[in-house]
C-alpha cells in the first residue's frame, strides 16, 4: 500500500477542483477502501450494502470468485452506486495512480447520476435505506412460521424470472385503457359531424388498446389467489429492477461519460511523470477493443471524446453539447444520433450471423450500405433491448388463462427456457394456465402451460 | 470534500448464507440426477474410478432469452474482417468429436455435464441411505490383504509415510548435539531448519484384515412374459443394489440366476441379455438358490442378500410351493425382496404380490416397480426396510 487515507483526501480535493472548473454537477460523494473479498461480495449484491437473501447471489458470488481465481476474469475496478451521497468503493490493493484514476472516474458516474434524465425516478436520496428495508421485510417473511425460507425462495425464484418484464422506459407516460380510448376517438373525430356521433359504437370494435409490458404489475393487480406477502414480493422486486433498469439502458453512455471524464481530469492533474506512465497504461487497458466482443467503455469512451472535440492535444476547448447530450440520451439514442460511419470504422464494428454454431462475417462498417445494418444490430442488442418484449394480452374469463405476447422482431425465444419461465409465471398465476404467442421457425405458434404440462402448438387462426 | 472510509480489518462475509443455499441446491440437482445415471451403467465390473457423466440440471435463472443458436449481432474486430468471412465453424463438430465433453445439445446450456467418479456418484446416491437392519456375521470374517503393519522406520520413502515424530527427534537431537538451546533460538534470528538425514519414512508390511463377506443373489425371471422393458427395470434395480453393497462391504460375490420353469445359475450376460420362453415357476428359482446356499454360502459366515425380480405370472400350481420355499430362503437370509415388475397399470391379474402377503417374516419385502423413476425408490424402500411388510406404489 503507497498511500494513506490523507494521501486520497488531498488528490480528491484537487480532482473535484477540476471537475467544478469543468463544470462536472454531483452529488456529494462518499468512498469506502476494502479488499477484495468485500469487492466480489458487493459486486455479487449489485453493490448495494444491504440486500434481501437469494440464493442468484451466492451464486453470482462463487462464479465472480473462481473467474477471479483462475484469473479468467480481473475485479472490476470500480464500482459505483446511484445514491446521494454517492457511494463508491476502492480496492485496497490498488496502488495510489489506480486509486487516483478511479476516483476522478467516480465523479463521472456521480455527474451522469445526478443529471441523465432517466435517473430522475430513481429516488438516489432514499436508495440504500430502501434496499435496507425491503431486505428487512423478506427476512420478516422468512421468519414467519407459516411462511418459511422456502415459501420466500419459490415466490423469488419466480419473480426473478420475470424480474425485467417491466415498464422499460419510464419515461414514457402509460395511459390506462379508458384514457387510450378517449384519446382514439378524440383523434378520429378531428373533423366532427353530427353523423359520425351515431358511428362511434361500430367502430368500437377497431379500437385495441395498446398492451401493458408491466407483467409484474399486471400479476400484482390481477392474480385473485396471492396473497399480501407475496406481492409484496412481487412489488419489491419490481422497484428494484426498476431502480436498475436506467443503468443498464445506459451503460456505454455512462461508462463513456465517466472514462472521458477520468482522462480529461488527469490529464489536467499533472501527476508526476511515473504516475503520469502508470496513468496511461491502466486507462489503455480499460478503453482498449474486445475483440470478438463489445467494451462498452472503449465504444462509450470514443464517442464521447469524438463530441467533445478531443484532439491529439490536451488542450482543446470541450464542446458544452456534451453536458445535453449526457442528460437527454440514452445508449439507444446516443448510438443512433452520434454512432457515424467512420467512427465504426475506427471502432472496428462489425456485424455477425449465427447458424448452428457456424458464425460468419454478414456486414462491415466500411461498407457504404451495410454500416446501418451494423448499428442498428448493434442498437436492437444494447441496454434491454437485449431481452425479448413480452406483453400481456388480457385473461381468458372462462379458465382464467393469462393470455401474453412475445413482441416477435426476427429474434426467436429459447423454447427451454420459455418452457421453464412460464412455469414460474404458472406459480404467480396460482396454476391456472398460462399462454404465450411468439414465433417459431416461422410460424406463429402458442406455448401453453398448465399444471406441469408445456406444449407448443401451430397458432391455427 | 468526500468522506472516506477507512478499511475495516473485521472480517465481514455477507454472502455466505447465500451461497450455502446455492451449494444445497446444487448438490440436490447432482442428487436427482444420479439415480437416472446409475441406472443406465452397464451393471458389474466397471471399476469404482470410471468416470461418469451427470447431467445437471444447472442452476439456471431462467427468463425469457432469445435463441443462441440463430440470430445475428455486433462485435468489435480488428477491422479487417471481410464480409462473408466465417470466424467460428463448430457446426460439423457434433458428429466429429461424438460425446468428447459435449454438453446437452438442445435447450442451448441448459443441461452442463459434470464428470465425476462412479465412488462419488455412489457416496452421494446413497448419503441419506442407512445401511440396512441386518447385523454383520460376528462369528467369522474374510481375509483381505492390507498394507498397514508398522515393522521398522527407514530413511527412504514416499512423503505419505513420513515419520513426523521420528524426524523430529532426529532434529532435536542434532541440535542438542550442536549445543544450541531452543528458547534461546526462538528468540534470535536464525533458524535451525530440517536436514535431509533428519528425515525418517516408516516401513509397514503386508497385513491381514478381516472383513465381512456378502453375497447377492439376483433372481430374475427369464419367461416369455418378461419383455425388454421390464428386464431394464431389474437391470437397473440390480446394478444400484450391487453398487451400494460394494461400498459396504470389501467382498460382494454375485449370483444370478434366471428362471422359467426351471432355473439355473447364469452369467451377468446371459442372465440379462438371453431371452427365454415359456411358463413360469417362481419355486424352482428359490430352491435353486437354497441349493446354491448350502453349498458355497454358509449363512452363518455370508451376509446373503437375494432379491428376485417378476412380472408375478405364475403357475397357479406352483404358488404354494413358491411361498414356501420364499420363507426358507428368508431364514438363511439377511434379507430377502421381491419385486413385482409391472409397466402396463391396467395389468392388474395374477399377480403374486397378494400371495406373498402371507409371509410374515420381518426381513422379507415386497415392491412394486412401475417406470424407470420408481426403481430408485424401490431399492430406498428396500434397505430401509420397515418391520412389517411394505407395499411400493
Amino acid at each position: 500500500m503507497d498511500w494513506s487515507l490523507d494521501d486520497l483526501a488531498r488528490w480528491n480535493d484537487k480532482i473535484e477542483e477540476i471537475a467544478q472548473e469543468c463544470g462536472l454537477d454531483y452529488y456529494p460523494q462518499e468512498f469506502e477502501v476494502c479488499d477484495y473479498h468485500d469487492m466480489i461480495g458487493y459486486q455479487s449484491y449489485v453493490g448495494m450494502p444491504s440486500r434481501y437473501p437469494h440464493w442468484s447471489f451466492g451464486k453470482s458470488f462463487e462464479k465472480q470468485n473462481t473467474l477471479y481465481k483462475m484469473g479468467a476474469q480481473g475485479l472490476a475496478y470500480e464500482m459505483v452506486i446511484n445514491s446521494d451521497p454517492c457511494l463508491a468503493y476502492l480496492m485496497i490493493d490498488n496502488p495510489l495512480s489506480m486509486q487516483i484514476l478511479v476516483m476522478a472516474h467516480v465523479y463521472g458516474h456521480n455527474d451522469f447520476f445526478k443529471n441523465n434524465i432517466n435517473f430522475s425516478h430513481t429516488r438516489p436520496e432514499f436508495v440504500l435505506e430502501n434496499f435496507k428495508l425491503h431486505a428487512d421485510r423478506i427476512r420478516s417473511y422468512i421468519e414467519t412460521p407459516s411462511i418459511g425460507y422456502k415459501g420466500v425462495e419459490r415466490i423469488l425464484d419466480a419473480a426473478h424470472a420475470i424480474s425485467f418484464h417491466v415498464d422499460r422506459n419510464q419515461r414514457i407516460v402509460r395511459l390506462s385503457e379508458q384514457e387510450q380510448r378517449s384519446h382514439y376517438y378524440g383523434a378520429l373525430n378531428k373533423d366532427k359531424t353530427y353523423w359520425d356521433e351515431l358511428k362511434i359504437k361500430e367502430e368500437d370494435e377497431e379500437f385495441i388498446p395498446s398492451l401493458s409490458e408491466d407483467l409484474i404489475l399486471f400479476l400484482i393487480e390481477n392474480s385473485r389467489f396471492l396473497e399480501d406477502w407475496e406481492k409484496d414480493i412481487l412489488n419489491i422486486v419490481r422497484e428494484e429492477t426498476l431502480y436498475f433498469l436506467p443503468q443498464m439502458e445506459t451503460k456505454i453512455m455512462n461508462e463513456g461519460w465517466a472514462s472521458f471524464w477520468h482522462y480529461t481530469i488527469l490529464h489536467k492533474l499533472k501527476l508526476p511523470p511515473a504516475m503520469h506512465v502508470d496513468f496511461i497504461r491502466s486507462h489503455n487497458q480499460v478503453i482498449r477493443p474486445h475483440v470478438g466482443g463489445l467494451n462498452p467503455y472503449h465504444i462509450g469512451f470514443n464517442i464521447m471524446a469524438h463530441l467533445a472535440g478531443k484532439k491529439d492535444m490536451f488542450e482543446y476547448e470541450i464542446n458544452p453539447q456534451i453536458f445535453d447530450v449526457r442528460e437527454v440520451d440514452r445508449d439507444v439514442s446516443f448510438l443512433r444520433r452520434f454512432l457515424t460511419r467512420e467512427l465504426m470504422e475506427e471502432l472496428g464494428l462489425f456485424e455477425y450471423q449465427r447458424n448452428n454454431g457456424r458464425i460468419s462475417v454478414s456486414n462491415i462498417s466500411d461498407d457504404m450500405k451495410g454500416w446501418k445494418e451494423v448499428r442498428d444490430t448493434l442498437i436492437a442488442q444494447t441496454g434491454t433491448g437485449s431481452i425479448p418484449i413480452i406483453k400481456v394480452k388480457g385473461i381468458a374469463p372462462l379458465n382464467n388463462t393469462l393470455q401474453l405476447v412475445h413482441e416477435f422482431d426476427g429474434r426467436e425465444l429459447e423454447l427451454g427456457y420459455v418452457h421453464k419461465t412460464m412455469q414460474h409465471i404458472g406459480t404467480l398465476w396460482s396454476d391456472f394456465p398460462v399462454k404465450l404467442e411468439t414465433n417459431v421457425e416461422g410460424n406463429k405458434v402458442i406455448c401453453t402451460y398448465q399444471k406441469g404440462e408445456f406444449t407448443v402448438e401451430t397458432d391455427s387462426e | 470534500m468526500a468522506i472516506f472510509k477507512e478499511f475495516s480489518k473485521q472480517k465481514r462475509d455477507r454472502s455466505v448464507a447465500d451461497r450455502q443455499r446455492h451449494k444445497e441446491l446444487v448438490k440436490d440437482k447432482i442428487k436427482k440426477g444420479i439415480s437416472d445415471v446409475i441406472a443406465n451403467e452397464s451393471i458389474i465390473g466397471q471399476s469404482k474410478d470410471k468416470k461418469i457423466k451427470v447431467p445437471i440440471r444447472g442452476l439456471k435463472e431462467y427468463r425469457f432469452v432469445y435463441g443462441s443458436n440463430k440470430g445475428k449481432g455486433v462485435a468489435q474486430g480488428t477491422g479487417k474482417e471481410q464480409k462473408g468471412q466465417v470466424i467460428q465453424d463448430q457446426s460439423g463438430q457434433p458428429q466429429k468429436g461424438k460425446g468428447k465433453g459435449e454438453a446437452g445439445e438442445d435447450a442451448g446450456e441448459d443441461i452442463y455435464e459434470t464428470e465425476i467418479s462412479l465412488e462419488e456418484a455412489v457416496e452421494l446416491m446413497f448419503e441419506d441411505l442407512e445401511l440396512p437392519d441386518m447385523d454383520q456375521k460376528k462369528y467369522f470374517q474374510s481375509e483381505t490383504e492390507v498394507l498397514r503393519k508398522l515393522v521398522g522406520y527407514q530413511k527412504k520413502g514416499i512423503r505419505a509415510r513420513l515419520s513426523k515424530r521420528k524426524t523430529m527427534m532426529n532434529r532435536i537431537k542434532r541440535m542438542k548435539a550442536k549445543g544450541i538451546d531452543s528458547t534461546e533460538l526462538k528468540q534470535s534470528e536464525e533458524t535451525f531448519p530440517f536436514h535431509n538425514d533428519d528425515l525418517v519414512y516408516r516401513r509397514l508390511q503386508v497385513d491381514i484384515e478381516e472383513h465381512s463377506n456378502a453375497v447377492i443373489l439376483c433372481l430374475m425371471d427369464t419367461s416369455g412374459s418378461m419383455d425388454q422393458t421390464k428386464k431394464y427395470l431389474a437391470r437397473s434395480f440390480y446394478f444400484m443394489l450391487y453398487t451400494f453393497l460394494q461400498s459396504r462391504y470389501e467382498n460382494t460375490e454375485i449370483v444370478f440366476i434366471a428362471h422359467h420353469t426351471e432355473a439355473k445359475e447364469v452369467t451377468e450376460d446371459e442372465f440379462f441379455h438371453k431371452g427365454e420362453s415359456g411358463g413360469t415357476k417362481i419355486s424352482s428359482a428359490y430352491i435353486k438358490a437354497l441349493d446354491i446356499i448350502e453349498d458355497r454360502y454358509n449363512p452363518a459366515l455370508w451376509n446373503i442378500y437375494a432379491f428376485h425380480c417378476s412380472d408375478g405370472d405364475n403357475f397357479a400350481s406352483d404358488n404354494k410351493l413358491a411361498i414356501e420355499s420364499a420363507e426358507k430362503l428368508t431364514q438363511v437370509c439377511n434379507l430377502f425382496g421381491y419385486g413385482e415388475i409391472k409397466p402396463d397399470m391396467g395389468y392388474s391379474w395374477s399377480t403374486m404380490l397378494d400371495e406373498f402377503k402371507k409371509i410374515e417374516e420381518e426381513n422379507f419385502v415386497c415392491l412394486r416397480m412401475r417406470s424407470k423413476e420408481s426403481v430408485w425408490p424401490a431399492l430406498k424402500k428396500f434397505l430401509n426396510k420397515d418391520r412389517s411388510n411394505t407395499m411400493m406404489d
